[in-house]
């Protein structure tokens, strides 16, 4: 049984995705690339496929991940490149790297977005990160299942930077693009939410909706604001021992190296 | 010139709306062409949402033999949802296709397929969302044609005044054909305008252009007669018939949606066309020969559309799926052949026969057995020589014993409700059937928790056949003969608990059938709906029965004519009906004989495996019904590369 994990996009149009159109499809791209998956048991077997904090339906993403479980090694390069093949363009496989460690959700502790706000002069947006940023604790609300829920936007915050977009643009209306890194914690606090915070903290309001995008998820070095890769340890931990899968180079060390123990997928 | 995508200005709508995923394309398969590179352009539409008209196979078949033709590009476009619609028309964004999201009023050609009449309000919507001019008479040059297909366009005269022209039958060579007219007369610079290209498609005898044939009307409000107003227009047009499905394996590259649709599943029509003869059955009438794809067609099809597509089920689709001649083994070789790759087989329309649940079997090797449906359609063994579906009641006691005994636990019963000459008592007999199917079940099985679900449609008379010149019975009394089955149901202590029923009420029906057998002058009445807000009329939560009998208050009176005088009033053998110069191949003469014969309760065999009964289809398009056995094994296994 070898596991493997993946980061992949929803890029452009298809960011209107939802996660469950995503599982479909992505479920249909194995079919297609005749992954050899392991199945739950059951009257309607399911393929095993672990999915970690989708983004939002709408929202573009860089930095999506997922797991599955092969019955038969296959070599994670190979596999990334055929399932990127198998699915739409705009649902594309950038990353793929055998699981040697386990708790790849654990590591996805914060976010970094990009929100573009079209029509917001930078000048504006910087105003209204300092004012939200400079307060105790933002209320906002959000319609849920169970009608509206009043929550802080504020504390989940980690980092919110504003700056011009680029100046190429051809209508020359002002573009504001805000950075932003958010702890994920319970309830979620979404990009929406900050927005929501910016417009309650200092009457931020973008004349057209914001096009964001998930550009990071990973550890949070709470010194220096970085998001880093989650698939980082795995792949350290290949380099140290590669797999049988990716060729014949001899295992070497195999103890001591890597830090989370479990989770060999060399079975 | 390149045509500017609307998508921007769409993008900006879209996260206000209800599942945005359905109008961005990018659909695995979906092609895209370069604008410059095609000199004939066509929008393909199908008038309903998106999780509807995806799936459609008529849609998908065509958008894959134009985009194969070199300088042809076909895109499709679905109707937008009123949501999105309001937001369309604040922001001045037209009526788009999903695949480059070019405006509609670009293309030269808008094609639309009509499976029901239901979707005649959602043509004009998408109409004036392009901004194209409802009515064909108000349309110059820079518009495209608009081009009606499907089953409802048999008759299409009820939105005669919103087409320029409509295709009857197999639209697969049609469109190629319509494709190089378009083409000539573009390459000469349209010579003679929209009317000298609408007047080659007519004189091919197989377009329909509306406005080139006058309507005369008698004095009680029946036609006199429908008559062409220019010379070299055909007095009929006829319907395309493809007659070897081998070599129009389409779609071989099956759209793969990311939004969620009704149907996810590899589909392949194993054959087109029925000659069972059941009277109410449209599809069986204007569909006919019979034409077979061979099991090795239909073995390669799958193979290859799972391969394109990644489905995990295969439909095997026709209008009596088990009538293949060699079913057995196309279903035996199916299931060998995906027996390790979890691939379920589905087979929808299939008859009373004990042989099908061998099929169905066969089909489930695996998986687990929850529900089997039939449809006896007719409750009473009258009712049903009445409309020539032959199964006894011994039949389908004998076919549900053997599927009770194979493990299957729930059996559903299709019928209809209101079909000609029907009393309360063929109604109230399909609640004697149910019951006498749980006890068969209960027996059988020896366990208790059988469960048998009755699901009642209210019959909707249909043009081109034998019941095109019946009375429909009123919604009123439909409901009331619904509701004393109901009761009689539910008071059965015994078994009443066991039997599910499904039933709607009939205004729906009436107002199908409005639609069904109308004439040029409903079109008053469509156009009054869709002004008063009617759109999606074949959703429970849209449609509104009262803004049809409002609308019909209004426009037919001044005709003359009534809701009742199309729906409810029986035809006699004189009457000019409005789709009589629309030339399904079906003899009208035999027709009639089959009606009288109805009225008689006598049935009529499947020429399949009987002397030819002169239904008029062979010798009208010189053809042949077209089936097998082949004899031949589908295709070998692919373990080569396993």
């Amino acid at each position: 049984m070898q596991r493997i994990r993946l980061r992949y996009t929803k890029r452009g149009r298809l960011r209107f995705t939802s996660h469950r159109d995503f599982q479909r499809a992505f479920e249909r791209a194995l079919r297609r690339a005749e992954v050899p998956m392991a199945y739950s048991a059951g009257f309607t077997p399911h393929p095993k496929v672990s999915y970690a904090n989708a983004a939002p339906t709408g929202t573009g993403s860089e930095a999506e991940y997922l797991e599955i479980q092969l019955t038969q090694e296959r070599d994670p390069a190979t596999l990334r490149e055929l399932l990127d093949a198998s699915l739409p363009s705009g649902l594309d496989v950038i990353d793929a790297v055998e699981a040697r460690t386990s708790g790849l959700a654990d590591r996805l502790q914060a976010s970094v977005w990009e929100l573009r706000l079209d029509g917001v002069e930078p000048a504006e947006a910087e105003r209204a990160a300092a004012a939200f940023l400079a307060a105790e604790e933002v209320q906002v609300e959000r319609r849920t299942k169970n009608g509206m829920r009043a929550f802080d936007a504020r504390a989940a915050v980690s980092a919110l930077e504003a700056s011009a977009a680029e100046a190429d643009r051809p209508d020359g209306r002002a573009c504001a693009i805000l950075r932003l890194v958010v702890r994920h914690v319970t309830p979620a606090v979404r990009p929406d939410d900050v927005l929501s915070g910016l417009r309650a903290a200092a009457d931020l309001a973008p004349p057209v909706p914001a096009a964001v995008t998930r550009l990071a998820q990973g550890l949070l070095d709470e010194e220096t604001g970085a998001v880093t890769d989650p698939l980082a340890p795995d792949r350290d931990a290949a380099t140290a021992a590669p797999s049988t899968a990716a060729g014949p180079r001899a295992a070497t060390v195999t103890s001591g190296v890597n830090p989370a123990g479990a989770g060999h997928g060399t079975a | 010139m390149p045509v500017e995508s609307v998508f921007p200005r769409l993008e900006a709508l879209l996260p206000h709306v209800q599942k945005p995923i359905q109008y961005v394309g990018g659909e695995l398969n979906s092609t895209v062409k370069e604008w410059d590179d095609c000199d004939v352009r066509w929008s393909l539409m199908y008038p309903d949402a998106y999780e509807v008209g995806l799936p459609n196979q008529g849609v998908m078949i065509l958008y894959e033999v134009l985009n194969e033709r070199e300088g042809v590009l076909a895109e499709r476009t679905y109707s937008v949802w009123p949501d999105l619609e309001a937001l369309m028309r604040e922001h001045g964004v037209p009526q788009f296709t999903v695949d480059a999201h070019r405006p509609v009023s670009a293309f030269d050609v808008l094609g639309v397929s009509f499976s029901t009449e239901l979707g005649y309000t959602n043509l004009l919507t998408a109409l004036e969302l392009s901004g194209i001019p409802i009515e064909a008479k108000d349309r110059t040059e820079d518009h495209p044609l608009i081009l009606a297909g499907g089953h409802a366009a048999f008759n299409p005269e009820p939105i005669a005044d919103f087409l320029d022209c409509a295709v009857v039958g197999d639209g697969e060579q049609a469109v190629l054909e319509i494709t190089d007219i378009i083409r000539a007369w573009k390459n000469e610079d349209r010579p003679g305008g929209r009317d000298e290209l609408l007047f080659r498609l007519a004189k091919t005898g197989n377009v329909y252009v509306p406005k080139f044939y006058d309507v005369e009307y008698l004095a009680d409000g029946r036609i006199s007669r429908v008559v062409p107003n220019r010379s070299g227009v055909p007095w009929r047009v006829s319907k395309h018939t493809v007659m070897d499905l081998d070599e129009w394996p389409y779609p071989k590259q099956p759209l793969v949606p990311l939004a969620e649709t009704v149907h996810e599943r590899m589909s392949v029509e194993i054959f087109r066309g029925c000659t069972r003869g059941c009277r109410f059955c449209q599809a069986g009438m204007i569909t006919r020969p019979v034409r077979e794809r061979s099991i090795t067609g239909i073995g390669e099809m799958v193979d290859k559309g799972l391969k394109a597509t990644g489905f995990e089920e295969v439909g095997l689709l026709s209008l009596s799926s088990a009538d293949h001649t060699e079913i057995g083994d196309v279903a035996k070789g199916l299931a060998d052949r995906y027996e390790e790759d979890k691939i379920g087989l589905s087979l929808p329309s299939t008859r009373v026969d004990a042989f099908n649940i061998d099929l169905a079997n066969e089909l489930t090797r695996n998986g687990r057995r929850s529900g089997l449906t039939f449809a006896p359609e007719g409750g009473s063994e009258r009712i049903r020589k009445v409309i020539n579906k032959m199964v006894s009641e011994e039949d389908l006691i004998r076919t549900v014993s053997t599927a009770y005994g194979n493990g299957w636990r729930q059996v559903k019963l299709y019928f209809m409700c209101g079909l000609p000459t029907e009393t309360d008592e063929d109604v109230l007999q399909i609640g004697d059937m149910a019951v006498n199917v749980i006890a068969e079940g209960r027996k059988v099985s020896g366990q208790n928790d059988i469960r048998c679900t009755v699901s009642i449609g209210g019959f909707v008379p249909k043009p081109h056949t034998p019941f095109q010149w019946a009375p429909q019975l009123s919604a009123e009394e439909t409901d009331a003969r619904l509701a004393k089955l109901r009761d009689k149901i539910r008071g059965d202590k015994k078994y009443g608990r066991s039997i599910g029923f499904r039933y709607h009420d009939g205004k729906p029906g009436i107002v199908e059938g409005l639609l069904s057998r109308g004439d040029r002058r409903v079109g008053s009445v469509i156009r009054a709906v869709y002004e008063g807000g009617g759109r999606f009329d074949g959703w429970r939560e849209y449609f509104s029965y009262d803004r049809w009998m409002e609308a019909a208050g209004k426009t037919l009176p001044d005709f003359g004519v009534d809701v009742a005088w199309y729906t409810t009033r029986e035809r006699t053998y004189e009457e000019v009906l409005p789709w009589d110069h629309l030339d399904s191949g079906l003899d009208k003469d035999w027709l009639w004989e089959d009606w009288q014969d109805a009225l008689d309760e006598t049935e009529v065999e499947d020429c399949r495996w009987s002397p030819c009964f002169d239904c008029g289809v062979c010798p009208q398009l010189d053809l042949d019904i077209q089936i097998g056995p082949t004899g031949k094994k589908l295709l070998p296994l692919s373990v080569v590369n396993k």
